[in-house]
């Protein structure tokens, strides 16, 4: 990573401007010493957020930019994904229930959207919603007339903007959900532990309930797993809305070949997805019980 | 293997993909055949020239043959097709704030009365109160094009005499007078339109699908030779070969490979990125599922009788895996196999999106098409057909491809069969 850096920062010095810009760079994260030495002090000033001074907005600092546009993303794509995510599982749920038609048309539907690319989505959205109908803006995260401040006008604004990337997020969350409950579902109906219910005479909305507990527990790890790929997915959809999240600014980086500002969004990228794999675990422990009985022993 | 076969062509959802896949093939086959044109070569001068049938105006009027057709409807038809009813409206409106005559005197559906009307009172210079400048200029416009319209005279062809310098008749065409379509020597069918470079957007598609699912097969056979190879010699082999596959795995589960992937192509230089080179980077950051996944098929086969009975035979371990075990594997493998194409186009395309996608000089790709598409505004503009048709063919290809695998998925996996 800092071997790219340097040979980057080289090959952007031949004009002047750039040189203070390479200068000021190389002394801060010592692009000229050996390797070790520089992949420590990256982490010494990453670990402090002093990422450097960003090439393309220079001089501003990369921590500034990012500081900026993270919560938009953090604030688009958590909730997006959660949403879909429970989504996803009560119609995987009810297919695998319910069977017959629901089933029928379901699967075929949800095997369609949830490989639907998220930037498919998002452009279809855009077009039928944005730009045909015009109920919602097409790009932004707020009215370009407004000033971020606490307003009702400047609040309304930011719903209004969040409405389309949000639910092209959702969609194509709920098709990959839906799918892999559905197939738990079935799979948890048919174990032995229902039968001897069914004989038992317990109640059937008593055993759906303790199917669909059984049945959820693979989808919680699934989506530990899944994050990874629905944020980077989600990244594409903000940039088509150019919401003003990590995906816009990413696009904005490589397009400036700005190594610094490409290396700290991608690095807070992976923060993210690890903080929430280590969130889910944290829950996965305290929904099923036999974690808990695994610790104990 | 036969009967196998059978099962899997049994599967109503495996047949709808396969089908869907196979066609998708044959087109990227056979339409190369006829149309020979290069995919990127620039044809239109212009932007997103809408989908139709192009007919050379030249052409036509020097065709050999001429036709006289006495059609009723084919002036009404000439008028409707110049002035629409916003325009009607909006010479109403000029008509109106012009003082000319009031509101309710005019009615824009007789057209001949207001056409006579307009060209009696419409002055260009003329400064309306409140109009601004680009109205003007559409009212201008406006009168240039419906000049004339209702008169039946033809229109004279002429050419410059080279000695004298003046215009010579040489030719007149009426408003009766056709040609053949068949006749005109210069046709151009664009079913697609062109997009923002002018390049002929079918053709462009064709290629680009031949390419995404030569990335797609590339990198998913890349993925799939890593993990299935890592997860053989991990669940195989076991101790401390295990420990060390399983650490490294570990570690590109948790990293988005979507990052790796930006950070490599980043890294690699826009020069230096091909089709090719997109899709083994692709490949060497996707293996890390068919790997667990294998691992933990193999871990359960280990110890099965006739792995046991193969050891006590002497067999070598690449012969024991290769003989014991992969085909117990092979329906799980090649089902990883498709998955693995599949979100390998999905990938390039999203990388190609954010402009890390392969360059964009030799080959197109549904990704780089999507992307010059986005650049260019076409979604905002309402050039649908340089977007949709691509948004269509990658859903069409990744529904194809998981439609098989899951048809698949029931024959090998009883409990999911209904």
């Amino acid at each position: 990573m800092a071997a790219i850096v340097g040979r980057l920062a080289q090959g952007m010095s031949n004009s002047t401007g750039m040189k203070a810009v390479y200068e000021q760079y190389a002394a801060q994260f010592g692009t000229n010493k050996p390797m070790l030495t520089q992949f420590f002090l990256y982490v010494k000033n990453a670990v402090q957020g002093d990422f450097g001074s960003s090439f393309s907005q220079f001089p501003r600092p990369v921590s500034d930019i990012i500081r900026s546009s993270i919560w938009w993303t953090i604030c688009l794509q958590f909730p997006a994904i959660i949403v879909g995510w429970i989504l996803g599982n009560i119609l995987g749920a009810l297919a695998a229930y319910i069977k017959k038609g629901f089933d029928k048309v379901l699967l075929p539907l949800s095997i369609f959207i949830g490989n639907f690319p998220a930037f498919g989505m998002a452009v279809i959205l855009l077009v039928i919603f944005g730009v045909d109908l015009k109920w919602f803006p097409t790009s932004g995260g707020y009215g370009f007339d407004l000033i971020p401040t606490a307003s009702w006008q400047f609040m309304w604004s930011v719903i209004v903007h969040y409405q389309l990337p949000f639910w092209s997020i959702v969609l194509v969350a709920i098709g990959g959900q839906a799918i892999g409950m559905r197939s738990m579902s079935i799979y948890e109906l048919n174990a032995d532990y229902v039968k001897y219910a069914r004989f038992m005479g317990i109640k059937d909305r008593k055993i759906v309930a303790y199917v669909f507990r059984n049945a959820m527990l693979p989808q919680v790890t699934g989506l530990a797993l899944s994050i990874g790929t629905m944020v980077g997915g989600a990244l594409v959809a903000e940039i088509i809305f150019s919401y003003p999240g990590l995906g816009t600014t990413l696009l904005n980086a490589v397009m400036g070949q700005d190594y610094p500002l490409i290396s700290a969004v991608t690095l807070l990228i992976t923060m993210m997805v690890l903080i929430a794999n280590f969130a889910i675990e944290i829950i996965y422990g305290l929904i099923d019980p036999r974690i808990k009985a695994s610790q104990a022993e | 293997m036969k009967h196998t076969l059978e099962q899997v062509f049994h599967s109503g959802k495996f047949i709808v993909g396969f089908v869907i896949f196979v066609a998708l093939l044959l087109v990227v086959i056979i339409y190369p055949l006829f149309i020979t044109d290069p995919p990127l070569q620039t044809i239109g001068q212009g932007t997103f020239f809408p989908p139709g049938i192009y007919v050379s105006t030249y052409d036509s009027i020097n065709a050999t043959t001429v036709y006289t057709l006495n059609l009723n409807d084919a002036a009404t038809k000439r008028v409707s097709n110049k002035l629409s009813n916003d325009d009607r409206a909006a010479m109403k409106e000029w008509l109106v704030k012009a003082g000319i005559s009031g509101a309710d005197e005019i009615d824009t559906t007789d057209t001949v009365t207001l056409l006579n009307l307009w060209a009696k009172n419409y002055d260009p210079t003329k400064q309306i109160p409140g109009m601004i400048f680009s109205q003007q200029r559409y009212y201008q416009r406006l009168n240039t094009s419906v000049s004339g319209i209702l008169g039946t005279s033809g229109d004279i062809i002429a050419v410059t005499n080279p000695t004298t310098n003046s215009l010579e008749q040489t030719g007149i065409v009426n408003q009766s007078d056709y040609v053949n379509i068949n006749q005109v020597a210069n046709v151009r069918v664009l079913p697609l339109g062109t997009d923002n470079f002018g390049r002929d957007v079918l053709t462009e598609l064709v290629k680009a699908i031949e390419v995404s699912l030569l990335i797609g097969l590339v990198a998913g056979v890349i993925a799939t030779l890593i993990g299935l190879t890592l997860g053989l010699v991990a669940g195989y082999v076991g101790g401390v070969v295990d420990d060390i596959i399983m650490f490294i795995t570990n570690l590109f589960t948790v990293i988005p490979s979507f990052v790796l992937l930006i950070l490599i192509s980043y890294s690699i230089g826009q020069a230096n990125r091909g089709a090719v080179t997109i899709a083994i980077v692709i490949g060497f950051t996707s293996w890390v599922w068919t790997t667990r996944a294998v691992r933990s098929q193999v871990i359960s086969l280990r110890n099965r009788d006739h792995v046991n009975l193969s050891k006590l035979s002497g067999h070598s371990i690449i012969h024991i895996i290769l003989n014991d075990i992969l085909p117990y594997i092979a329906s799980y493998v090649v089902m990883a196999l498709i998955l693995q194409i599949s979100s390998a186009i999905l990938i390039e395309a999203s990388l190609s999106i954010i402009g890390l996608g392969p360059k964009t000089s030799l080959v197109p790709t549904l990704g780089l098409m999507m992307n010059w598409a986005m650049i260019y505004q076409a979604e905002i503009l309402g050039k649908w057909w340089a977007y949709f048709p691509v948004i269509i063919a990658i859903a069409l290809i990744t529904f194809s491809m998981n439609l098989m695998n899951t048809g698949l998925d029931q024959v090998f996996n009883p409990a999911l069969r209904d």
